[in-house]
């Protein structure tokens, strides 16, 4: 795999393949010594754009386990600041010979135009309301190592709050659409997109009609800039309806889990402290997500000159 | 082109060669204390575990700890072996301090055992690492010796060797000279 842009680019197979991967990664880190030499003499370039502190670290984190040389750049302190485009800032970087970069920023499709002015890989970390696809990837190992299965069929998942705005949303649905789960969707109508009668959900208003039912309730964070746009009356109310409360956590079935990507705002849709959660994978997310991000970087980079050569076999002997 | 599969051990020879390597495991280390077998992923794992059982019938009130690498992240050809479903490393316990008995089914360049040893590394310090291997098909590239062999096996470069708990085979494939002049 040259690029991680999109899930959708990535399909059911690429999934399955990373996920596979993943398992080598997550028993590395168990060792005394997490590090091994697998990706020794690559050059990772982390470009984040938009503020990250567990996307951006867990990249770093599993770049150095796999042995990559990593670069960190921040925009406070780059020519950014004198009005640099990020064209010249890409082709600034590529000149200097790395081999993948990881991207956020707050326009979609960004990924996909970079790959026009560097030959390395790309890496989305992130573009606007687009595709968060390492995020998905985790939630998936994550869901994966705590129901003890690989298909999700007949998994309930409930993603909750602003699906409008949210690329963790957008990716999340794709891949637990794939391993089969049946995804429903519960927010307000103004943070549902337009188009949502074209997405494999179904869509509920009420968040406490899908409590019982639900296997996997997947909280987002309500993004606080989006007050002033009217999408929400007021946070209060927001929380009132759709946010979760130890009178909520306790109509879930015992046998569900509770996810958030992070960063969560308490009091807004975690009324609820997570540690009082018996059930959360919050945690869980966090720690996969080193791991999640070792197998990204080595299925992009280990290849000799095209970093497609890994492949996988079932059973040889 | 033609190929010819010869069966140089049978599975009775290889359950011997096994019995007998565990014998020499023991003879050498003066017991099993303190050894740990790792088998290399994926064809040194069963005859790690065989070898576990065969040194618990011989030294039945110590039983040997027996483990598994996986080196796919360790190898200098990283690139064009794949990864293999299921074949992730276990070991067993903290292996500082320990004899580490590498196991594998078939000892050729010796990248493997490199890898392996490299691997071992990150699990602790043991106080020796040792090589069993079933078949030593020799053409090392590496500065690598087994302490425990099962058969000795004079190969070609382009033979394939198989290992299974019903016997090794080597399967040739004829060499096609052609004679200056013809076309």
């Amino acid at each position: 795999m040259k690029h991680l842009r999109s899930i959708e680019e990535l399909g059911l197979d690429g999934i399955e393949r990373i996920l596979e991967i993943t398992k080598h990664m997550a028993e590395i880190n168990t060792r005394a010594v997490p590090k091994v030499p697998a990706l020794r003499g690559r050059t990772v370039v982390s470009l984040f754009l938009e503020d990250s502190t567990r996307t951006r670290l867990s990249f770093e984190t599993a770049a150095k386990r796999l042995s990559a040389d990593t670069l960190t750049f921040s925009v406070s302190t780059s020519s950014v600041n004198k009005g640099e485009s990020l064209r010249d800032t890409v082709e600034t970087i590529s000149d200097m010979g790395v081999d993948a970069f990881v991207i956020r920023h707050k326009s979609a499709g960004v990924p996909w135009q970079m790959c026009a002015w560097t030959k390395s890989s790309i890496i989305n970390a992130g573009d606007g309301a687009h595709q968060h696809p390492t995020q998905a990837l985790v939630d998936c190992y994550t869901v994966r190592e705590a129901f003890g299965r690989d298909r999700f069929d007949g998994l309930m998942m409930t993603i909750v709050g602003d699906i409008k705005h949210s690329r963790v949303a957008r990716s999340n649905i794709q891949a637990f659409f794939l391993l089969g789960a049946d995804i429903t969707l519960v927010a307000p109508p103004t943070l549902l997109p337009h188009d949502i009668e074209h997405w494999p959900v179904k869509v509920n208003y009420r968040l406490d009609d899908v409590l019982a039912t639900t296997d996997v309730l997947y909280m987002l964070r309500l993004q606080g800039e989006r007050m002033s746009q009217g999408h929400v009356p007021t946070l209060r109310e927001y929380g009132e309806h759709y946010g979760l409360t130890q009178e909520r956590a306790e109509r879930l079935s015992p046998e569900s889990v509770v996810m958030h990507p992070g960063p969560m705002n308490r009091g807004v849709e975690m009324q609820i402290d997570p540690q009082d959660l018996t059930n959360s994978l919050i945690h869980r997310q966090v720690t996969n997500g080193v791991a999640v991000r070792m197998a990204v970087l080595f299925d992009v980079l280990s290849g000799e000159h095209s970093p497609s050569n890994v492949s996988l076999i079932s059973e040889t002997l | 082109m033609v190929a010819t599969s010869i069966e140089v051990m049978s599975g009775s020879d290889v359950r011997r060669a096994i019995t007998r390597i565990a014998h020499e495991i023991v003879e050498r280390n003066k017991g099993v204390e303190n050894l740990v077998l790792v088998g290399l992923q994926r064809g040194g794992t069963w005859i790690a575990d065989e070898l576990g059982s065969v040194l618990a019938t011989i030294e039945p009130f110590h039983l040997v700890p027996v483990g598994a690498i996986d080196i796919s992240m360790h190898r200098d050809d990283v690139a064009f072996r794949p990864i293999v479903i299921g074949a992730i490393s276990s070991i067993p316990r903290d292996i500082s301090g320990s004899i580490v008995v590498l196991v594998d089914d078939v000892l050729f360049t010796g990248r493997t055992v490199r890898a392996a040893l490299e691997g071992i590394n990150n699990y602790g310090r043991p106080k020796a690492v040792q090589l069993a291997v079933l078949v030593d098909r020799g053409h090392r590239e590496l500065p690598i010796r087994p302490d425990f062999v099962g058969k000795n096996l004079p190969t070609q470069l382009s033979d394939e060797v198989s290992v299974t708990d019903s016997g090794v085979v080597v399967k040739s494939v004829g060499v096609v000279v052609t004679m200056p002049g013809s076309s």
